[in-house]
């Protein structure tokens, strides 16, 4: 639904060149919700507005929908016909909402409806719908002023939607709201997600926003993407980064001579009993270092770091148990892990 | 002179002043609005970013400004009296209608100022906004950038007014007619002192009359925005 590729942009500040994008390959299917995370300054925010080229990328081009929209832009500053006719069929809302504060709510939903040059009557109906779908029907003459950020992030869902878009951006919609309306925000994203078959392409700096409602993500680092796929897949990913921080699981190995294993739980196997099953049949104790569990999908998903007694070379039986049980399963080497921890505290400190 | 005597001429020229002042503030809002918006426009980062233009722009805007209006008063004489004879066939420089050339060339750059640094308050992101909707120029100038500087235009729109009442005033001394022709010809020339205080009490209350219009007109508009 949304293909980048070899996307970069480059800043001129003051006769220096800052490179926001360099080379980003993106895929996005139609109805998923995809998730570009990355820390302040590694190139979200260009990118998202590089898909509907409110940002003009200085190489690469951008296809949402089947249509090429670099290929629309035309040149200068000024964004042509065509350019504007194909961004009303992009939806998206932003981190501080972005609503005139001089028009009423339902003012603001109509908005982008004069834009496309609807009917007063076709305007009215088609906001007060909008409105109910995101459960603000009775705010529809209260001002911005009036409401609270998830309520203003609704309206503005509400404006993003009134163009029957297919695809939604969202540009850090949720990072300047509390984490219970963030909650409420994003699953009211899904739910646009499942009933309208919305396509959303999000940006955040948080990582639960792409654990709560994402099914696909990708991790951007100094304007590349480092790592990119469905949830799953990442998770299968030996080393993955977004899966090690979307499903942390730390802890060192209690002394010498014991096997530390990360076993990664997806699929059918994550609803079967399966470390008590290892524990009877091989009559071995357990412990338990870390664990991240989660229902990504309506599914258990996640990951478990468990400790066994003895050598990597005395547990081989066990190992081939859980792995004849369909779970993945990574033996951690102290000295690796020392060095990964290790890396991200200093990842942390910069 | 007693107020009998003074009541007729104080009505002719409150009259004369508002006629000037408010037919000047419509060429000034026609004229000093749209340069105010080309201003921001075409600035540095601007939807119309134009350096070169911007620069000329700005720098007539601040000779505009920077004239003391008694010497443009009298430099535009030839001006003014090209455009009334263009308008009336009559090429004259005296008298209200005159005087509202003038007036409003002195206006319009004071104006536009204001309305460039109402209109860059506005909220980038709103830009950014109804750009995503896929809105033009037009649509950002008309629906955003007008619309949400309002209660600052307002503002400037009193500030502009107010000072247009003290030109107008001035405007006496090159033939205009209104009440600061008046106090000069009456106070100051022949020593009616009495008179000169009655333009002044009403000049006072003119301005402070649309001082509390604006100022209100603000109000009600700031509060439907920020309203808790």
């Amino acid at each position: 639904m949304i293909t980048t590729s070899g996307l970069t942009k480059v800043y001129q500040s003051r006769g220096r060149e800052v490179t926001a994008l360099d080379g980003v390959d993106l895929h996005v299917r139609e109805g998923e919700v995809f998730g570009v995370l990355g820390q302040s300054g590694a190139g979200k925010s260009s990118l998202i507005r590089c898909v509907n080229l409110l940002e003009r990328p200085t190489t690469g081009i951008v296809t949402v929908d089947g249509v090429d929209l670099t290929a629309l832009a035309g040149r200068g500053r000024r964004a042509g016909k065509e350019l504007r006719r194909a961004r009303s069929r992009i939806g998206m809302v932003f981190q501080h909402f972005n609503l005139l504060s001089s028009r009423t709510v339902q003012d603001n939903v109509e908005l982008p409806l004069e834009i496309l040059g609807v009917s007063g009557r076709e305007r009215r109906t088609r906001a007060l719908e909008l409105l109910d779908l995101v459960g603000l029907a009775d705010k529809a003459n209260a001002y911005p002023g009036q409401l609270s950020g998830g309520q203003k992030q609704r309206v503005g869902i509400a404006r993003a939607l009134a163009g029957n878009p297919k695809v939604l951006l969202s540009d850090e919609a949720t990072s300047a709201l509390d984490p219970e309306t963030t909650r409420s925000i994003l699953q009211l994203l899904r739910d646009l997600n499942q009933e309208l078959g919305l396509t959303v392409l999000l940006i955040t700096h948080e990582m639960d926003v792409v654990k709560t409602v994402c099914d696909s993500a990708a991790l951007m680092k100094k304007g590349r993407v480092v790592e990119s796929g469905t949830v799953s897949e990442l998770l299968a990913t030996p080393g993955s980064e977004l899966a090690a921080e979307l499903f942390p699981v730390s802890g060192l190995a209690s002394g010498p001579d014991r096997t530390v294993l990360d076993v990664t739980f997806r699929g059918e196997a994550a609803t079967q009993p399966v470390i008590s099953q290892l524990s009877r049949t091989y009559n071995i104790d357990i412990s338990i270092l870390g664990a991240a569990m989660d229902t990504v999908g309506g599914r258990q998903i996640g990951r478990m770091r468990i400790e066994l007694p003895g050598r990597y070379e005395e547990n081989v039986v066990p190992v081939g148990f859980l792995r004849e049980q369909g779970l993945q399963v990574d033996v951690v080497d102290d000295a690796a892990e020392v060095v990964a921890e290790a890396e991200l505290i200093k990842d942390g400190a910069q | 002179m007693t107020w009998s005597e003074m009541e007729p001429l104080l009505t002719r020229g409150t009259y004369d002043t508002l006629y000037m002042v408010l037919w000047s503030t419509v060429v000034t809002v026609v004229g000093g609005l749209p340069l105010g918006v080309l201003l921001v426009l075409t600035d540095k980062g601007g939807l119309l970013q134009n350096r070169p233009f911007n620069r000329v722009l700005g720098v007539v805007v601040n000779i505009g400004r920077s004239m003391p209006f008694i010497i443009l008063l009298i430099w535009l004489i030839p001006v003014t009296e090209w455009v009334i004879g263009l308008l009336t066939g009559v090429p004259t420089y005296i008298g209200p209608t005159a005087m509202i050339v003038p007036l409003s060339i002195g206006a319009i750059p004071f104006f536009a100022r204001l309305v460039e640094t109402a209109v860059r308050e506005v909220d980038h992101g709103l830009v950014e906004a109804a750009q995503a909707m896929g809105g033009g120029i037009p649509t950002i100038v008309w629906k955003v950038l007008l619309p949400q500087s309002l209660p600052s235009l307002i503002s400037g729109l009193t500030t502009t007014l107010i000072a247009l009442i003290g030109y107008s005033a001035l405007a006496g001394a090159v033939g205009g007619e209104g009440l600061g022709s008046l106090a000069i010809t009456h106070g100051y020339q022949r020593f009616e002192g009495e008179f000169m205080l009655a333009t002044v009490v009403v000049l006072v209350v003119i301005v402070t009359a649309v001082q509390l219009i604006g100022d209100g007109a603000v109000r009600l508009l700031a509060r439907r925005g920020r309203a808790a």
